[in-house]
């Protein structure tokens, strides 16, 4: 592609913001444009997620973005990060505008919480198969598949455990994650109370108010910006074989996310690159069960070998895949994986908290057991 | 039998308690411990405390004993005696005069302001005692805590309800394609899509055949028995007409397709079930399962 994100932009990362959505959105973006060193007024192109509550036009509005010519939303939750990208790569490589922002702001702790019960959803033909059941939360609904998994491949809660230790470990180091200086050990996972077993407190992430903007514009335009651009080396969606959002639970294999296996197929033919060419990867976390299935449905390992992988120390920063150096969503912030994308930029750019050295190319996932999207970051 | 009034008025006469002082004066590792427990990242606390840590300087410690004056002291046991033997704080209110300096030494006095009762509440019958303390530097007030408890007599518990509550449960949404489904769950029969065309057993069900494309979806009727073929138990949150924890297992029936459903009784894997219909209401009755009593 010759797209690349040449600008990103968060709020603080709070428990209560003390402000609407809307203006988190607004300080969102006016942060990335001013990363970028771009105006307002060069913005012709917003993105975001069906799940936001800021429509486009009252984001341009509050920017002082005059006209827009793209404008687009993508369905599935968190599924809808790295798509947000694709949307605006599309539409610069198109000519459907020359400069794309994409957003996401919520109050997600102080406002509404997604991991509540949403009796409202239950009115989706598709949640009547469990909502009424007492199947309500994303945790259960992660929890179910994860309790097949351990059961065929002897995974245990610990192997999900250290998904949650190495994304607290990278926090530490990081201010701007909310878990700054609070690292946890494996004792604290184990010990941490049950939330829908087999998933402890702890392998849930957690929740958060905030933004992240992210600005999109060509290859060519990127050259005349302040900031090493992070170029689009491959950008994807994927839903797989009788989908559905949070509960495929009816089809053959409950241990594997074939739509994060249409992602990755899709990011190697497109970028030209391999599992092994990935120096970071940022993987979608808000469940750490699945976490483990994203590394075998995305190559890095084999079917039910993710428990080794991780344990042989694999994630570390200095290991052969250094995963979620910002400290992922269980560490950082709970964004819907777009405060992800934000640290694939920093680690091409080099200027990442815990910056990994020698980064030729990032990937990044979004969010499991949705339609999902990815993306491959990379140098020029 | 104990006049509590009584007891509370002849308490609450004798007034404040002599001053009790704190056992440290404020100081900056205490103040960093408290900002890191409550997630308070205010850089600005580094030569004064935040005022809600005022209770924090006058606390008694891990093995501390009332003084024989503390008025909360004696009028607990007072209720205690009267079979009021539980206790719930309700409310606490402070008043702050100024910041609290590093070095500075309190101590604290307690007066009985207000014992009220006895109440019904949801916890059981109780009376709540109000006291009034204060924080002093020297003879300088510098906080005030308004403080209520509870003290009540455990209620007997209630037996839980057994059936879910039709105004609590979550409904299903009832559309053409699945009306077939609800409808046979009123009539004590679980079934499945079968195609009308091919033949293919589908759930859950859609208007559409993915085989053969057919339009005309049919049902068989399950012989409702199963194994499980995974399952969750459910904590937390709170989920509407549920009692926490309780278990949802994903079935696959003897024919071949899964539904997921509430499992009464201890999961396991493999595990062989059988369906249960509990009606909710006229209009819903639940499918559900558990283990199956002859296999």
């Amino acid at each position: 592609m010759s797209a690349a994100i040449v600008g990103i932009g968060a709020t603080d990362f709070s428990k209560d913001s003390g402000r609407s959505e809307l203006q988190l959105a607004a300080e969102a973006v006016r942060a990335a444009l001013s990363d970028a060193g771009l105006q307002p007024s060069d913005v012709d192109g917003l993105v975001s997620f069906t799940m936001d509550t800021n429509a486009e036009i009252a984001v341009a509005r509050e920017l002082g973005i005059p006209e827009l010519t793209f404008f687009s939303r993508v369905h599935y939750g968190g599924g809808a990060a790295c798509a947000t990208v694709q949307q605006a790569a599309m539409a610069v490589e198109t000519g459907a505008a020359k400069v794309v922002v994409c957003y996401r702001a919520f109050n997600e702790r102080s406002g509404h919480r997604f991991g509540q019960v949403q009796t409202a959803a239950a009115a989706n033909i598709d949640n009547s198969w469990s909502y009424p059941m007492g199947l309500g939360t994303p945790a259960a609904m992660v929890a179910m598949f994860a309790r097949r998994y351990m059961h065929e491949y002897g995974a245990t809660s610990e192997d999900f455990g250290r998904i949650a230790v190495i994304d607290r470990k990278h926090a530490a180091t990081n201010p701007h994650a909310w878990f700054h200086n609070r690292p946890i050990t494996l004792e604290e996972h184990q010990a941490s109370r049950w939330i829908a077993e087999p998933l402890h407190l702890l392998d849930c992430c957690q929740e958060t108010d905030g933004g992240v903007a992210l600005v999109v514009t060509s290859a060519e335009r990127a050259r005349d910006l302040p900031n090493k651009p992070a170029h689009i080396k491959a950008a994807t969606q994927g839903s797989g074989i009788d989908q559905f959002t949070m509960t495929s639970y009816y089809r053959d294999d409950l241990t594997r996310l074939p739509e994060m296996g249409v992602v990755a197929r899709g990011l190697w033919e497109k970028s030209g690159i391999g599992p092994s060419d990935v120096d970071v990867a940022v993987l979608y976390d808000h469940f750490t069960p699945f976490v483990l299935v994203q590394l075998e449905e995305l190559g890095f390992c084999g079917r039910g070998e993710a428990k080794d992988f991780v344990a042989s120390g694999a994630l570390e920063l200095d290991g052969m895949l250094p995963l979620n150096p910002h400290g992922g969503q269980l560490g950082e912030a709970y964004l819907h994986g777009m405060n992800g994308i934000a640290e694939g930029v920093r680690q091409v750019r080099g200027t990442a908290v815990n910056q990994v050295g020698g980064v030729e190319h990032v990937l990044v996932t979004a969010g499991t057991g949705v339609p999902t999207s990815g993306l491959v970051l990379g140098q020029g | 039998m104990i006049d509590i009034e009584k007891e509370a008025a002849r308490i609450a006469e004798k007034g404040e308690c002599a001053p009790r002082l704190a056992r440290d004066p404020v100081n900056l590792p205490m103040i960093n411990n408290w900002l890191e427990a409550i997630g308070d990242q205010h850089p600005g606390y580094t030569k004064v405390a935040p005022p809600a840590m005022v209770q924090v300087w006058t606390m008694a410690g891990l093995h501390g004993q009332r003084t024989l004056d503390d008025p909360l002291g004696a009028m607990m046991k007072i209720l205690d005696e009267a079979g009021f033997t539980s206790v719930v704080a309700t409310n606490s209110d402070q008043t702050y005069h100024r910041y609290l300096k590093v070095g500075e030494h309190l101590s604290v006095t307690t007066s009985l302001e207000d014992v009220t009762g006895p109440k019904k509440t949801g916890l059981g019958e109780g009376w709540f005692v109000t006291t009034r303390s204060t924080w002093w530097v020297g003879d300088e007030p510098v906080a005030e805590m308004r403080f209520r408890v509870l003290k009540f007599r455990p209620a007997e518990k209630a037996a839980p309800t057994p059936e879910p509550q039709a105004t609590q449960v979550i409904r299903p949404s009832v559309n053409r394609d699945t009306q077939y489904f609800w409808d046979g769950c009123q009539q004590g029969e679980l079934r499945i899509q079968r195609c009308g065309g091919c033949g293919l057993l589908r759930h859950p069900p859609g208007p559409m055949c993915p085989e053969c494309g057919a339009t005309k979806p049919k049902y068989l009727v399950s012989d409702g028995h199963g194994v499980v073929y995974s399952y969750v138990v459910h904590h937390h949150p709170q989920v509407p007409g549920k009692q926490t924890p309780f278990v949802i297992a994903l079935i696959e029936l003897d024919e071949g397709v899964r539904m997921l459903g509430e499992l009464d009784g201890e999961p396991s894997i493999g595990q062989r079930v059988e369906v249960v219909f509990t009606k909710v209401d006229d209009e819903l009755t639940m499918p559900s399962w558990r283990p199956s009593a002859d296999r």
